[in-house]
């Protein structure tokens, strides 16, 4: 059966038919509230008085947030963990990288698979399993330490009592960067692999010609050659870090552990909102949060713009 | 000559006892979700499967309406998966095949909110829920994650590098109206990159946890990860409870990924890797 012609949809009118639930909803629930968010941010407003009850106090919550201590512990904690995650996967990702591309065949898919499977799976059941592998007595990482303790050389290293990963403010950090840095390590993994591919055999073929060693070649060509993936990895991890929620809220209790030690922004801005109901200030520091990812990754994209559009 | 022998068996050795540590806590976790909470805290720790996951199972549905947190997860991420879908690859047939005005502009502004932080969205989408009086109710999840921009941003890349123009003007040609071509032609060839798509969102939904923390309020309507975390208490956990919920909702996730890691693996970087 057909339509007439003039109940037909024209090819001219044809995007916009097709666009419009997406463009309805993309307007709704992703342009409105960041225009919100920034009208939010110059209020003071509590939940309970209701939407009128807003008054405009200019750059107010700004200040306050500049002002907070708790504001600026939580970007160190936020910072800290985003370089000592990062960082470190980013070591250990480009040599095993390496490692697959170079002797992995068959095997290839599963040895990718195993590193890239905590990836996909809930933030939330694995923070639980890594609270319990974390607990002071009895926890599985704590009698491995005790275990390792009693190997000569080995044991000097470690300390002699069991840890306290979760309430002592020196431990959380790193108890939280450890899981972070298992999470998404397999992820850089497969962003060096896709770099390696495009590296030409041929000058692996002319350098070893040339008598150059393994380790020469991965310094004079592995190394440059990925140059700006590692850039562009680095960031990637950098910006996650800055956002890093789920883990430490779990870790914590919700609460940013002792001391707020292990606090990030993104949980105090959280807490500010919905333990503290002051939306307002929990809307202006979210925007410096923002300020701050979108100024470093400026930084960084303007550092390597022949790689544009790469995002 | 010995080194290129011994080089690749270093590299095994490497990436094998590195693959066993990433996988470890899985296996740790299905083999406590089969222990007591005793067990699990005792000297040395179980390694190997035990017999008290029913009984974990038990102590998991007197304290949570565990199968009905479970049932809401998977409505939600079925829900979402199909509004996804549906609208994502509509509008990315719309900007890989149209031309319209500000369609430049607008799929950069689509790309811009990709790179935007969650936690901006937090504070506003929970007002605008609570003024939609949407609070506790699974469409507040759904249905504003069907706006993916990301979901865009993989359709429209696809219909660009896999449907010719040609085949869609000469459908046109042939009378076919414009809805037409959408349903029957450029759907049919979408579907390597609607599954991509939909795995991708399913398990985004699945894992979601700040979206349910922000608008879901009584533990009734709670998805899989907000009802386990509320286990969670500084004293007297139920780890071995815990345990068995925490492999349950991660049990779906390991299948779906071992059926199809590749094509999971590609679409997650997508967006860094081209």
């Amino acid at each position: 059966m057909k339509l007439p012609a003039a109940l037909r949809l024209s090819p001219e009118w044809t995007p916009y038919v097709l666009l419009s639930p997406f463009v309805v909803l993309f307007a709704v629930f992703g342009i409105f509230p960041l225009v919100f968010s920034l009208y939010l941010a110059f209020q003071s407003w509590e939940p309970t008085s209701g939407l009128g009850a807003m008054e405009f106090v200019g750059l107010g919550n700004y200040a306050f947030a500049l002002q907070d201590e708790w504001f600026w512990k939580s970007l160190k904690n936020t910072a800290w963990l985003a370089l000592a995650s990062g960082v470190p996967q980013h070591l250990v990702a480009i040599p095993l990288a390496v490692f697959i591309h170079t002797s992995f065949k068959k095997l290839r898919n599963g040895a990718v698979g195993a590193y890239f499977m905590p990836y996909i799976t809930s933030t939330v059941a694995i923070a639980i399993l890594f609270s319990s592998l974390f607990s002071t007595d009895y926890g599985l990482i704590n009698v491995g330490i005790s275990l390792l303790s009693k190997v000569p050389v080995l044991g000097w290293l470690m300390p002699a009592n069991p840890v306290d990963w979760l309430n002592e403010p020196d431990n959380i950090k790193p108890a939280i960067a450890m899981i972070v840095f298992w999470r998404y390590v397999g992820f850089n993994v497969v962003l060096y692999l896709a770099a390696l591919q495009t590296i030409p055999a041929d000058i692996y073929e002319a350098a070893t010609m040339d008598g150059a060693g393994r380790l020469q070649q991965f310094f004079h060509i592995t190394l440059p050659s990925l140059k700006p993936m590692i850039f562009f990895g680095v960031t990637l991890s950098v910006i996650g870090g800055l956002q890093l929620f789920e883990e430490p809220f779990i870790l914590t209790g919700g609460r940013g552990g002792t001391d707020q030690s292990g606090m990030t922004t993104a949980i105090y801005l959280y807490r500010m909102a919905f333990d503290f109901n002051d939306f307002g200030a929990a809307s202006a520091m979210s925007w410096l949060l923002f300020i701050l990812v979108a100024a470093l990754t400026w930084v960084t994209n303007r550092a390597f713009a022949p790689r544009k559009g790469s995002a | 000559m010995n080194s290129d022998r011994l080089a690749p068996w270093a590299a095994y050795s490497v990436v094998g006892v590195g693959a066993l540590i990433m996988l470890a806590p899985f296996y740790f976790m299905f083999v406590f979700a089969t222990h007591s909470r005793t067990e699990i805290f005792s000297l040395p720790p179980p390694l190997f499967f035990g017999d008290d996951f029913f009984n974990n199972l038990k102590i998991l549905t007197e304290r949570m309406p565990f199968w009905r947190n479970l049932g809401w997860s998977l409505y939600v991420a079925l829900a979402s998966t199909a509004l996804t879908l549906l609208f994502c690859s509509m509008g990315g047939y719309a900007f890989a095949l149209f031309d319209f005005k500000f369609k430049n502009a607008f799929f950069g502004l689509v790309l811009g909110t990709m790179l935007l932080p969650s936690f901006m969205n937090m504070i506003p989408t929970f007002m605008i829920m609570d003024a939609l009086g949407w609070i506790d109710q699974p469409k507040a999840l759904y249905i504003p994650g069907a706006a993916s921009a990301f979901g865009i941003f993989l359709m429209r890349q696809f219909v660009a590098s896999s449907i010719p123009k040609d085949l869609v003007e000469a459908a046109r040609m042939d009378g076919c109206s414009e809805l037409g071509i959408y349903a029957r032609i450029v759907l049919p060839l979408l579907k390597p990159a609607l599954g991509t798509l939909g795995l991708i969102t399913f398990i985004a939904s699945w894992n979601n946890f700040i979206g349910p923390l922000i608008v879901m309020r009584s533990p009734e309507m709670y998805t899989l990860p907000l009802a386990l975390r509320s286990l969670q208490s500084p004293v007297n956990t139920e780890w071995g409870a815990l345990m068995t919920g925490s492999a349950i909702a991660t049990l779906p996730l390991v299948v779906l990924f071992v059926l199809s890691s590749r094509q999971l693996i590609s679409g997650l970087t997508a967006g860094a890797v081209k």
